[in-house]
């Protein structure tokens, strides 16, 4: 299960939007409890992918070590990367699925221009293949934080 | 010695180790010594010929080896190498 609070929700639309037709991307940070992901913030980063960016994403290296570096900073754990797929379903692509890390929460939002938004979360199993892991989105668990 | 920082997504083959320090003279042998202490990170570091994977990047320092001499490039004395998995992905299967 992965829970998102309101404003990484919202930030992670407002890339897609912004990026759009591009694919936007960034890191998710937050805390693992035994059963559920809580993902707390986010951190936009550049899709440094040389070429079409309509249909792919990269982060460089030095973005990644940037995430590493706020969430050590923050005192938070770095769980996932976010994408979008402009005019496509929220489904990982065979591309994506290579290029996939173990852990890491692989959440997707699908932006189409026409209005329609959808956003999944994947994570790789043991055989290296992606299975949907759960998304909610509630702000009443942080009321107790 | 070298120091060698575990990126978060491989953090689960090493105990939860987020550093380590080791004893080599290169990446490779770097590499070797961290796949022999750790048998479940050595298919996250190698491919099936052996090779670093193709995605994950190793610095040293602030440089990507690549800039240097790849798998040789050597570890001077408090060296930080750095593994760091290449984040990309796609909409479409190309």
């Amino acid at each position: 299960m992965l829970t998102l609070k309101p404003s990484a929700y919202e930030g992670i639309v407002q890339d897609a939007g912004n990026a759009f037709p591009d694919e936007c991307c960034g890191f998710l940070f937050g805390r693992e409890e035994p059963d559920v992901r809580i993902i707390t913030e986010i951190l936009v980063v550049v899709n440094a992918k040389e070429g079409d960016k309509r249909r792919r994403f990269e982060i460089s290296a030095r973005d990644y070590l940037r995430a590493e570096k706020y969430a050590l900073e923050q005192n938070l754990q770095l769980l996932g990367v976010y994408h979008s797929h402009p005019n496509h379903p929220a489904i990982p692509s065979e591309h994506d699925r290579v290029a996939a890390q173990p852990f890491f929460s692989y959440v997707i939002i699908s932006y189409f221009e026409e209005g329609n938004r959808e956003l999944l979360s994947w994570r790789l199993n043991e055989e290296h293949q992606f299975e949907a892991e759960d998304v909610q989105f509630s702000s009443t668990i942080y009321q107790v934080h | 010695m070298a120091t060698v920082i575990i990126p978060t997504p491989l953090r689960k083959f090493t105990g939860n180790t987020a550093s380590l320090e080791i004893s080599a003279e290169t990446v490779e042998e770097a590499v070797g010594k961290l796949s022999t202490d750790f048998p479940d990170l050595k298919k996250q570091l190698l491919d099936e010929n052996g090779q670093i994977r193709k995605f994950l990047n190793i610095f040293v320092g602030e440089e990507d080896i690549r800039d240097l001499a790849n798998e040789k490039t050597s570890l001077p004395n408090n060296a930080v190498l750095s593994i760091i998995p290449a984040i990309a992905g796609g909409s479409i299967d190309r």
